[in-house]
């Protein structure tokens, strides 16, 4: 299984005098086992290829390539690509609605058309799979939870759909640190366990850094880099044109490096940082 | 369709209507709509449509978005016609089996369809012309006087405010839930009517524990800036009528004179 | 000194159903807040930091104990207006803070309410949005704002009310990094002008630039001191389940490689400047 995005264009409010091009001849790929970032400020593009790559928007011109499908052909039946692409919005614990869990996470598999006994299976495995317990939780009222559970079961009502790419805008967005780390280690964990292909949309440079294969850096609609997050954080310039962050621990090292202390350059990780900074104050002491 | 509705759109402009004081506007078009129920007569009709004619030039709205408005409302012009003009008894001019058509039936099918026409185009003046919020001050200063015979004024006028500011708010809430759910295989498009009402429960809980998450949230902030009703309350914009206002409410009685008159005489 | 919030034993409970118990969110906390001061409030969710809040602005009363805001007690009715006009307050959703269709109207929300004239309102009105940036957009619809700008609107809301202090319930949670910069430079500049800044959080890289860090666990104050004092206490900070600050890990971490870095190095620029004079 592979996605294959190629010359995206996505033109809103065409012909009118509020025309504005969204998505300016996109193109990545990224292939399974992998987990991939997108980085970009807020209004760059983002959520309109996200929104492209799930069939709920249709490009101006361009394509996208799911295991050799084109989804954006008007053919193409809309279960089969929810069934390939599953999308998990900013706060989606806001989009829950049913009575109890398990009937939220089945709205899902039940759109799909699925049989009874495989909807109750991926219930019961989607819940388990974002880490909460299915006998304490499956016949509570969602809106009982705490914030980070009503998270995990909003992304649960998404893995249940068991979809071949899973992509997840902003999954920690509003979370204190204790439930950011739980959701994202849940992420990984579930990202390690079907062995897919995982989209991951942060604005927490530090995360992607640590988390991501490959990351795609997209700015007023263009895709401005795409590589490792050695490549894409390597290209300092670029980053800095359009205003976007390194993550904290390179942006810590970089600067001692214009100071003229020897590191290596674009160090990704503090245990690699500390212990280059250790050796060089070693040697100069 | 919705965005042809013209209908309690504003029209941003300096015009002089625009800058009228709300409350001389909310009157002149209640008194305007009152008169187009006294009138019986074509002159009557003239110079309502002249005066009427006047304040659309003035406010400089132009006159095709004031006509788009009156699109989604043709059905229902078209059918008081007819039913007017099949209905009313008198002397006959045209018969079809049943059906007949008298000249008493097509006077009152023309007055009718005449006195809405005037009717939308004189209210949607008042809207297209008028800040939402300086109608909702004005609605608020007007009823003042009722708050005596206990008439909630400040608060019909803060609810139809915070109604106007969470609109936008709640379509783009309502526009996220249902991509995100179409997002877990929904479908709004296909199936019947219990089907498709059946699909609108997945929007609408979300979009009613929104909107009382937002109400809570909102409640608490008004509270902590000291929000504690209408009393003891002033406002930055004070209202008080100006130059133009009084030349306006003269034209008015200018008007209410002209149709008192033509009433009379014929 | 002089101390612009007393707070006295307060506990807190939320009633619940009759068959539960009452949720106690707080429980015996005494804390006095200097005139002038920065003072940062970091707790995880449920350590009760937002109900401490929401008790220092007289929307919450204590279920024992008193706070006393201005020296008024938040609990005398005659007395309300004047703790929620010392004691400004912004919240954490940027959207459902703000009562009017239009930008300038809403800043004026708060002087209507107190009763004030309408050209002083003018005055203050035009003042606040400058204060925050927010000049250009005085006829805007918030709805067509950005997160942060609509946040800044907020602020101005409660800057045109001239409290004297200013609570900010986690005001950056929902911004994204740019809009978070935004609100903590306008922090700054506000407690710079005097005014009192209490801030909620649980972004410990905000808190460095407080003067004053409290850490609330489980309803009580677990540690408060100067932000130096109480991230050096890296042990008791992982078992509140916060997170350590970048340069106080890389500190810690390079003790243990045998670098003694001295204490109170918290910041970046503090540990370039270690780093930096060996060379």
């Amino acid at each position: 299984m592979s996605i294959q995005v190629e010359n995206l264009v996505h033109i809103y409010d065409k012909g009118m005098p509020s025309e504005q091009l969204a998505l300016d001849n996109v193109s990545f790929e990224a292939e399974d086992g992998q987990l991939v970032g997108i980085i970009g400020h807020t209004g760059s593009g983002k959520s309109t290829l996200l929104q492209h790559l799930n069939g709920l928007l249709r490009p101006h011109s361009g394509k996208v390539i799911v295991g050799g499908v084109d989804i954006t052909q008007p053919g193409v039946p809309m279960v089969q690509i929810r069934k390939k692409i599953g999308l998990v919005f900013q706060y989606p614990e806001y989009q829950l609605f049913e009575e109890t869990v398990a009937k939220d996470v089945a709205f899902g598999p039940k759109n799909l058309g699925l049989s009874e006994e495989e909807i109750a299976e991926r219930v019961r495995e989607a819940i388990e799979l974002v880490g909460l317990d299915y006998e304490e939780v499956a016949e509570r009222s969602p809106f009982d939870l705490s914030g980070g559970q009503k998270r995990r079961v909003a992304i649960a009502g998404v893995v249940a759909m068991r979809p071949e790419v899973l992509i997840l805008d902003e999954p920690t967005a509003g979370l204190d640190p204790k439930a950011h780390q739980d959701v994202l280690k849940m992420v990984q964990e579930v990202h390690e366990r079907t062995g897919n292909i995982t989209i991951l949309v942060s604005h927490n440079m530090a995360d992607i850094a640590r988390l991501c294969d490959k990351v795609v850096v997209i700015d007023s609609g263009k895709l401005v880099a795409v590589g490792t997050p050695y490549e894409v954080f390597s290209q300092k310039d670029q980053l800095r044109e359009v205003g976007l962050e390194l993550p904290p621990v390179t942006q810590f090292t970089e600067t001692l490096r214009e100071k003229g202390i020897e590191l290596d350059s674009t160090i990704l990780d503090v245990d690699t940082a500390v212990s280059q900074i250790a050796k060089y104050l070693k040697k100069e002491k | 369709m919705i965005r042809d509705i013209t209908l309690g759109q504003y029209f941003p402009g300096e015009s002089a209507i625009h800058r009228l004081d709300p409350r001389v506007k909310i009157i002149a078009t209640l008194l305007f709509i009152i008169e187009l129920f006294i009138v019986d007569n074509f002159i009557g009709f003239a110079i309502a449509a002249v005066y009427l004619g006047a304040v659309i030039a003035v406010s400089r709205v132009p006159l095709s978005f004031i006509v788009r408005g009156l699109k989604p409302v043709i059905i229902i012009l078209l059918f008081t016609f007819a039913l007017n003009i099949f209905m009313v008894d008198g002397q006959i001019i045209w018969q079809w089996k049943f059906l007949h058509i008298t000249v008493e039936g097509v006077r009152l099918a023309v007055f009718m369809a005449i006195r809405i026409i005037l009717l939308l185009i004189g209210s949607s003046m008042l809207t297209l012309c008028t800040r939402p919020l300086s109608l909702t001050d004005g609605i608020e200063r007007l009823l003042s006087p009722f708050k005596k015979i206990g008439l909630p004024a400040h608060e019909i006028a803060m609810m139809m405010t915070i109604a106007l500011r969470f609109i936008p708010t709640l379509l783009e809430e309502t526009d996220k839930i249902m991509k995100a759910q179409q997002a877990r295989g929904a479908d709004f498009e296909s199936g019947g009517l219990i089907q498709k009402a059946k699909a609108l429960i997945p929007i609408l809980v979300p979009l009613f524990v929104s909107a009382f998450r937002i109400a809570m949230d909102l409640a608490m902030a008004m509270e902590s800036r000291c929000y504690r009703g209408g009393e003891h309350r002033t406002r930055m914009h004070e209202m008080k009528l100006k130059g133009m206002d009084w030349a306006a409410i003269a034209f008015l009685v200018v008007f209410l004179a002209m149709i008192i008159i033509e009433s009379r005489i014929f | 000194m002089d101390n612009i919030i007393k707070i006295e034993n307060l506990t807190f409970e939320y009633l619940r159903d009759e068959d539960q118990m009452n949720l106690k969110a707080i429980e015996d906390v005494s804390l006095e807040i200097e005139r002038g001061s920065f003072t940062a409030i970091i707790g995880k969710n449920g350590s009760g930091k937002s109900t401490l809040a929401k008790n220092l602005n007289g929307l919450l009363l204590p279920t024992e104990g008193v706070v006393y805001v201005g020296g008024f007690d938040t609990r005398d009715d005659k007395h309300i207006w004047d703790v929620r006009q010392t004691a400004g307050m912004v919240f954490q959703n940027p959207d459902n803070q703000l009562v009017s269709a239009i930008v300038e109207d809403d800043v004026a929300f708060g002087p209507e309410n107190l009763g004030i004239d309408p050209a002083e309102i003018r005055r203050r009105v035009d003042k606040a949005l400058e204060d925050v940036n927010m000049g250009k957009y005085k006829k805007k619809a918030p709805h067509l704002l950005s997160g942060g700008q609509k946040q800044r609107v907020a602020i101005a809301g409660v800057v045109a009310m001239k409290p004297q202090c200013i609570i900010f319930d986690e005001p950056t949670a929902m911004l994204d990094p740019r809009g978070r910069d935004e609100i903590m430079a306008i922090i700054d500049e506000l407690h710079e002008e005097g005014i009192t800044v209490i801030l909620i959080t649980h972004f410990m890289e905000e808190a460095v630039r407080a003067d004053r860090v409290i850490i609330m666990h489980e309803g009580k104050i677990l540690m408060d001191g100067t932000p130096a004092e109480v991230y050096a206490q890296e042990e008791l900070l992982r078992s509140a389940n916060l997170t350590i600050p970048l340069m106080v890990e890389v500190a810690a971490k390079l003790r243990q490689q045998g670098i003694d870095v001295p204490q109170g190095i918290i910041t970046e620029e503090k540990m370039v400047e270690f780093i930096c004079q060996y060379k």
